[in-house]
């Protein structure tokens, strides 16, 4: 079988994405029932490894290896051989000697999975490296658009709002976005948007003007270290909460709101949008499962779907 | 843009004024007037402007032969030590000092006991100079909390509480990353950063210009160099995030050739000169009196003649006193011990006029422009200008008024002036602000 | 692929009707009086035939059982073995999705397939139902036996029986997927095994 990684939106074409959104539509139904697991990749071996603490997508990864029979070992940093000083490298070169299929990995660093892939013949998917990429949840997000939206997204109007600078969310989602045919537009302090952000093919904008043009406004969440002394990358949580924070005010009827989690309730969302049923937020952690399945399916058995015959 | 229309100056509301002022020279720089003319301020508005007109009966009538009518001037940088240094200055005596010296509108500095940093604290003095300002007043707000230089002030919410714009003068910003930051952030408000370049592991000890009267008098010198690499620094990074920047009491040769630079390449920056950087150099400080010592200091003769041609060019493109009171239990004492700062309301327009106009190095037309069109355009407030339908926002300035500025006289709650107990020639006679009159010495 | 494909024509689309339509009455005779009987038609043809018998069975019975699809796709066992290229790719849209909208417990599930060979599919499609609930019974009809069982697996209805070599390719073709009936007989297909 040959290795097919997934280390940024880049790895994969248009038709990819759509045969693993379509994938993913497909186990949807095997969640809902009783006996929530299907026989399809059982006898392999996922390996979880998570540098960096997380609790939804490294949950997600390992409930969707177990929903496709998969064995699999779930690592943290903490307790690990890493805080003895093991370099990243030996760490995968070890868990190498466990025959794994797939390597699902966080790290701190950018680049840190695409090391790991070099040295392993298993796959490795990324779950997020530094600020760089995390391809996964582009693909969940995309699936929720899909589902609220039909299968085109074609011209649907997405505004990504907060602190683009840090967010390997953002970077994956302009990607993905764009490649799926969306009109992007990044909303963030003039202190949180890198420059030259417009040559990825987005508009930039420092203010919420014209929020109420775009179908869907996507959150992201801003973490304390950006107010911590000496980075001044905001005055306070406040103050972001009062000039791009989104509430009942700032979203008209129909528009679609979208985070990644977890949300900081009162500054970049307030309270009521968060518990309002129609944003799409829960839909995504629902979709986080069903994707991550899928892209664990297509992982091993490849991308190139064919109807088969008899037997 | 953030506050972009908010209100920016105020003031206690006196009377509005009816007045007929007779056989002045009115330049203007707005309208491009220069000529003997009649001006009629009716209901604090500038009703009429024209020759041989005809005063309205029972008006009150000013006699300006030989005045000068100008718009008032515009202070972009007074140090009004309220709150928590009232014992030098505060709101009500500030402005009016302000008054006394022609201006129309005055902007305090915000490195004030507390540091005005927060909208709550620049509400609170928005009501203050309701009750107590003559002129119509306006604040900068901090751009670090404290002036600590740690955590940016909320900036959008102080731009819609009316700040006009920000800076932590009095100290330096710590660092190129803050002055960034702060550059980026503001840009959201429309107001600008004015900025205190000043490398302090380079003046620390000094208390004078680093020079030949520093090495006679054997006094730590301040050398050009603190402030030009800071002027530079400041300049490069306001390129690189194309953003408004304004620099603070530009006093070196060197800063200008920097600034001159950076504007022939579009950056968007404005620089201000004060009075005592035109007129005084280190040599006046050979008497070690205290009302000598400022920071930035007096310079070399070199460098106050660059500042003045650069002045005439528009390369720095207004005055602004920084009006700094201390009060005289604290100045006086030996110069080493001093601390920085000298006032300037009342006499910027005084030693101005005497200096570059009457010795012809700059005309007064450009000196209006400098102390009043530009400084209002640079707060973001209408320019003073003598136009029919304008609100009275005028100085009547008597070129041959001797006066002293002593004890009789000082309308600021400090004297530390360089200029205290000397005799003065050139002197503002009469000033409407806001369609008030809040200065009339011969009323 | 090697060679020229030889085509013989088994089923004709007529008598593709009349062999449903005997299956069903077959599966009525089979189960008399059977309350919890149901049709689970396998992916892809397989659920358009089951659709057939149990449009033929609500004729004949007068009552509408209950009819379910199954997509076995994540029941194969060749998962990751299989090449890309060795299955024959179809530029028709993919009508796939598993959907049980009754309840398995206690059913006699009727499971329908086009072609049974191997009989792997049927193994994955009984592993599939068990996920769902635990049936009294599991029968299987299937249009066409090729013979060739890998498995313990037999078809209790039989459309044709039609014994073939391996080489050899039976397809099925139905107008709801194909655009016509008829189940032809290929030689000289490359063969493709599972």
């Amino acid at each position: 079988m040959t290795k097919r990684d997934l280390l940024s939106m880049d790895d994969l074409s248009r038709d990819d994405v759509d045969l693993i959104l379509d994938t993913a539509e497909s186990f949807l139904p095997i969640l809902q029932r009783d006996i929530k697991k299907v026989p399809t990749l059982r006898g392999r071996t996922i390996v979880s490894f998570f540098y960096e603490a997380s609790t939804r997508t490294s949950s997600s990864f390992d409930l969707a290896a177990k929903r496709l029979s998969a064995d699999t070992i779930a690592l943290k940093k903490s307790g690990s051989a890493v805080e003895k000083g093991e370099s990243l490298k030996d760490t995968i070169l070890t868990l190498s000697a466990y025959a794994p299929d797939i390597i699902v990995m966080r790290h701190p660093s950018a680049g840190a999975c695409r090391l790991a892939a070099r040295h392993t013949p298993a796959s490795v998917i990324n779950a997020g490296d530094g600020k760089f990429q995390h391809p996964t949840q582009c693909i969940l997000d995309l699936f929720t658009l899909r589902q609220a939206f039909g299968r085109s997204l074609d011209g649907l109007k997405i505004s990504i709002v907060g602190d683009i600078l840090h967010s390997r969310v953002a970077r994956s989602d302009i990607a993905g976005f764009r490649m799926m045919g969306m009109d992007v537009t990044l909303v963030a302090p003039p202190t949180m948007i890198p420059r030259e952000m417009a040559s990825l093919g987005v508009k930039v904008q420092s203010d919420l003007t014209g929020i109420a043009k775009a179908d869907v406004i996507y959150l992201l969440r801003i973490q304390r270290e950006r107010m911590a002394p000496g980075a001044n990358f905001l005055p306070s949580l406040r103050e972001y909460a009062r000039v791009w924070g989104i509430d009942r005010s700032r979203v008209r009827p129909g528009q679609k709101v979208m985070h990644p989690g977890p949300i900081n309730r009162g500054v970049e969302i307030s309270g009521e949008i968060a518990d309002d049923p129609d944003t799409l937020i829960l839909e995504q952690v629902e979709a986080g499962l069903a994707t991550r399945m899928a892209i664990l399916y297509r992982t091993i058995v490849g991308y190139s779907d064919s109807v088969t015959e008899e037997e | 843009m953030a506050g972009s229309a908010t209100q920016r100056l105020w003031c206690s509301r006196a009377a509005k004024a009816d007045l007929f002022i007779r056989g002045a020279r009115v330049i203007d720089p707005v309208s491009g007037r220069d000529e003997v003319l009649d001006v009629l301020v009716a209901k604090g508005k500038i009703g009429a402007v024209g020759a041989g007109l005809e005063a309205p009966e029972g008006i009150h009538v000013r006699e300006a032969d030989g005045c000068l009518l100008i718009p008032g001037l515009v202070d972009l940088h007074a140090h009004l030590r309220e709150p928590g240094g009232e014992e030098a200055e505060e709101i009500a005596t500030g402005t009016a000092a302000a008054a006394a010296g022609g201006y129309v509108a005055v902007f305090a500095m915000a490195n004030t006991d507390p540091v005005i940093d927060n909208a709550g604290l620049l509400e609170g003095l928005a009501q203050r100079a309701r009750s107590e300002a003559v002129v119509p007043l306006g604040f900068h707000a901090a751009v670090t909390v404290g002036q600590k230089g740690e955590r940016l002030t909320e900036m959008v919410e102080l731009s819609e509480y009316g700040v006009a714009a920000f800076s932590d003068d009095g100290v330096p910003l710590p660092d190129a990353n803050t002055l960034r930051r702060a550059l980026q952030y503001a840009s959201v408000t429309g107001r600008h950063i004015a900025v205190h370049a000043e490398d302090r592991s380079l003046t620390r000890g000094g208390v004078m210009h680093e020079g030949a009267v520093s090495a006679r008098l054997g006094l730590g010198g301040m050398p050009s160099i603190a402030e030009s690499m800071e002027v530079e620094r400041a300049l490069e990074v306001a390129a690189y995030e194309d953003a408004r920047l304004h620099l603070c009491h530009i006093s070196t040769a060197a800063s200008l050739e920097h600034l001159a630079r950076a504007k022939a390449a579009g950056v968007p920056v404005t620089a201000e000169a004060c009075p005592h950087h035109l007129v005084l150099g280190d040599e006046a400080v050979v008497t070690l009196d205290p009302n000598l010592k400022m920071n930035p200091p007096l310079r070399s003769e070199a460098d106050r003649k660059a500042l003045v041609e650069a002045v005439a060019d528009g390369i720095v493109d207004c005055v602004a006193t920084d009006h700094a009171p201390h009060c005289p239990d604290d100045k006086e004492v030996p110069f080493e011990e001093a601390p920085f700062g000298v006032t300037g309301l009342e006499t910027a327009l005084t030693v101005l006029y005497d200096s570059l106009v009457r010795e012809g190095r700059l005309g007064m037309s450009t000196l209006v422009e400098r102390m009043s069109t530009a400084p209002a355009a640079i707060a973001g407030i209408p320019a003073p200008s003598i136009a029919e339908g304008a609100d009275a926002d005028l100085c009547l300035f008597d070129p041959d008024h001797t006066w002293t500025l002593d004890q009789k006289t000082v309308r600021s709650r400090s004297w530390n002036s360089p200029w205290w107990g000397a005799e003065l020639r050139g002197r503002p006679v009469l000033t409407v602000a806001a369609g008030r009159i809040v200065w009339d010495p011969g009323a | 692929m090697s060679g020229p494909i030889d085509e013989v024509t088994i089923l004709s689309a007529g008598q593709i009707a009349r062999t449903i339509t005997r299956m069903a009455h077959e599966i009525l005779e089979r189960n008399p009086d059977e309350p919890a009987l149901a049709i689970v038609g396998i992916h892809t043809r397989g659920a358009f035939l089951a659709r057939r018998l149990h449009a033929q069975l609500a004729t004949l019975s007068g009552r509408e059982l209950p009819l379910g699809e199954l997509d076995i796709t994540f029941y194969r066992d060749d998962v990751g073995t299989r090449g890309v290229g060795q299955v024959r790719e179809t530029p028709h849209p993919v009508l796939k999705g598993t959907d049980i909208p009754f309840e398995i417990d206690d059913a006699v599930i009727v499971l329908v397939d086009d072609v049974l060979y191997t009989g792997r599919t049927i193994r994955a499609a009984i592993d599939a139902l068990f996920d769902f609930g635990r049936p009294k019974a599991i029968q299987l009809a299937a249009l066409v036996d090729r013979g060739h069982r890998e498995l313990p697996i037999r078809p209790d209805f039989v459309g044709k029986n039609m014994p073939t070599a391996l080489p050899e390719h039976v397809s099925v073709r139905l107008s709801e997927y194909d655009g016509h009936d008829e189940v032809v007989l290929e030689r000289g297909v490359e063969e493709k095994r599972s």
